[in-house]
């Protein structure tokens, strides 16, 4: 189990990072390229990262498959939830205007599009989870015969 | 929109140094689909649907399309490469051989699509066109409004989450169900997602035959794998 030793080290050196510029794609869509899409994709592939490397088993220590369909309702509901807030307080669906009403700096849509991206994100990235965790769980190992 | 004929007539995209870079992408591009096509390992093949990805997120930049190129690089070269990857490992390493068939049928059919693909492109505004359709109404409404009315200064993150939030919306359930789908599909009652499992081929009548072929050591946990009595009936 020690082989791709260099492979290992590069990619515990390299996952904290990776989480890290998913959050900042994250959190900074709303000024730079990038939101809630890129961000779960990339979150994922820092985990799918860590399973080619060490293995499906080890990932699934770290990340239970269980909590992940909590996660996918998580962001999808989060999303509509957003969008029946504006309802409630008085707007359209998915009406962010209502979110801060007395702002002069549309600090409502700011709030609505951060909720919602977010949502984004955490369902992304746990549905990305999901199919790699169902699709690659089937076949445990990649053996060095099929590189 | 203050006076797009002009800016229409000033720009010339054949003449401005990024449009070899996009000419060597594009043709680059081409390549790399003639070698997928060639190619019978599938393990290259995947490979190159990543190089693939990757050149296309480049003519996305190049076309100052960040958000897309961004997209297109997670997406297309990170997850699809890997889930491609997985799903090659359940199945054969080769593509089978070429079988003659309806070639002449499958020529007259390609021939006939690519050249109403090409007419029709025929009449597409050239690119850049600032009057074109695509840049005149809407997108333009969204450009100029949307500073006011969002102040955000990343206009594609507004347009996406805010003035076309309910299609966003509706992607998201998308990909929601798509994850559902797979759980569906490849068991998620067994919950055997990580675990070895063996899919035993389902011979009605021939049971001793189906038990020699998940009689393989390490892979049968034990009768949890599903028998091939149970099922079929």
């Amino acid at each position: 189990m020690m082989g791709h030793l260099i492979l290992r080290v590069v990619i515990k050196l390299l996952f904290a990072p990776i989480l890290l510029f998913g959050l900042y794609v994250q959190f900074h869509g709303d000024y730079g390229p990038g939101g809630g899409f890129q961000a779960g994709v990339i979150f994922a592939s820092a985990f799918i990262l860590f399973a080619l490397g060490f293995g499906i088993k080890e990932t699934q220590k770290r990340l239970p498959p269980t909590v992940l369909p909590f996660f996918m309702v998580f962001g999808l509901l989060l999303y509509a939830l957003t969008g029946v807030l504006g309802l409630f307080m008085g707007g359209n669906f998915l009406d962010y205007y209502v979110l801060a009403p007395d702002s002069h700096h549309n600090a409502g849509q700011h709030i609505g599009i951060l909720l919602v991206e977010f949502g984004v994100g955490v369902a992304v990235f746990s549905a990305m989870m999901t199919i790699f965790y169902f699709f690659a769980g089937r076949e445990p190992e990649i053996h060095d015969a099929d590189w | 929109m203050n006076d797009p004929v002009s800016f229409a007539t000033e720009f010339h995209p054949s003449s401005s140094p990024i449009f070899f870079v996009e000419l060597a992408i594009l043709t680059l591009l081409v390549i790399t689909s003639i070698a997928m096509l060639r190619m019978r390992r599938l393990f290259g093949v995947v490979m190159l649907s990543g190089i693939y990805s990757f050149l296309s997120a480049a003519f996305f930049v190049a076309l100052d399309a960040v958000d897309v190129a961004f997209t297109e690089a997670a997406v297309g070269a990170g997850i699809s490469t890997v889930l491609m990857l997985s799903a090659m490992l359940l199945t054969a390493r080769r593509e089978k051989p070429y079988a003659p068939g309806h070639a002449a049928l499958a020529a007259v059919v390609c021939v006939i699509v690519g050249g109403a693909l090409i007419y029709a492109t025929l009449d597409a505004p050239p690119y850049g066109d600032a009057a074109a359709p695509a840049n005149s109404y809407v997108g333009q409404a969204y450009v100029d409004r949307s500073v006011v009315e969002i102040s955000m200064p990343n206009i594609v993150t507004t347009v996406l989450a805010s003035y076309r939030s309910f299609d966003t919306m509706g992607e998201v359930a998308v990909i929601f169900t798509a994850a559902l789908a797979v759980m569906l599909l490849l068991g998620i009652g067994s919950d055997r997602g990580g675990k070895e499992v063996r899919d035993v081929p389902r011979l009605v009548g021939r049971e001793e035959e189906a038990q020699d072929l998940s009689g393989k050591p390490n892979l049968d946990d034990g009768g949890k794998a599903p028998s091939p009595k149970g099922g079929a009936s």
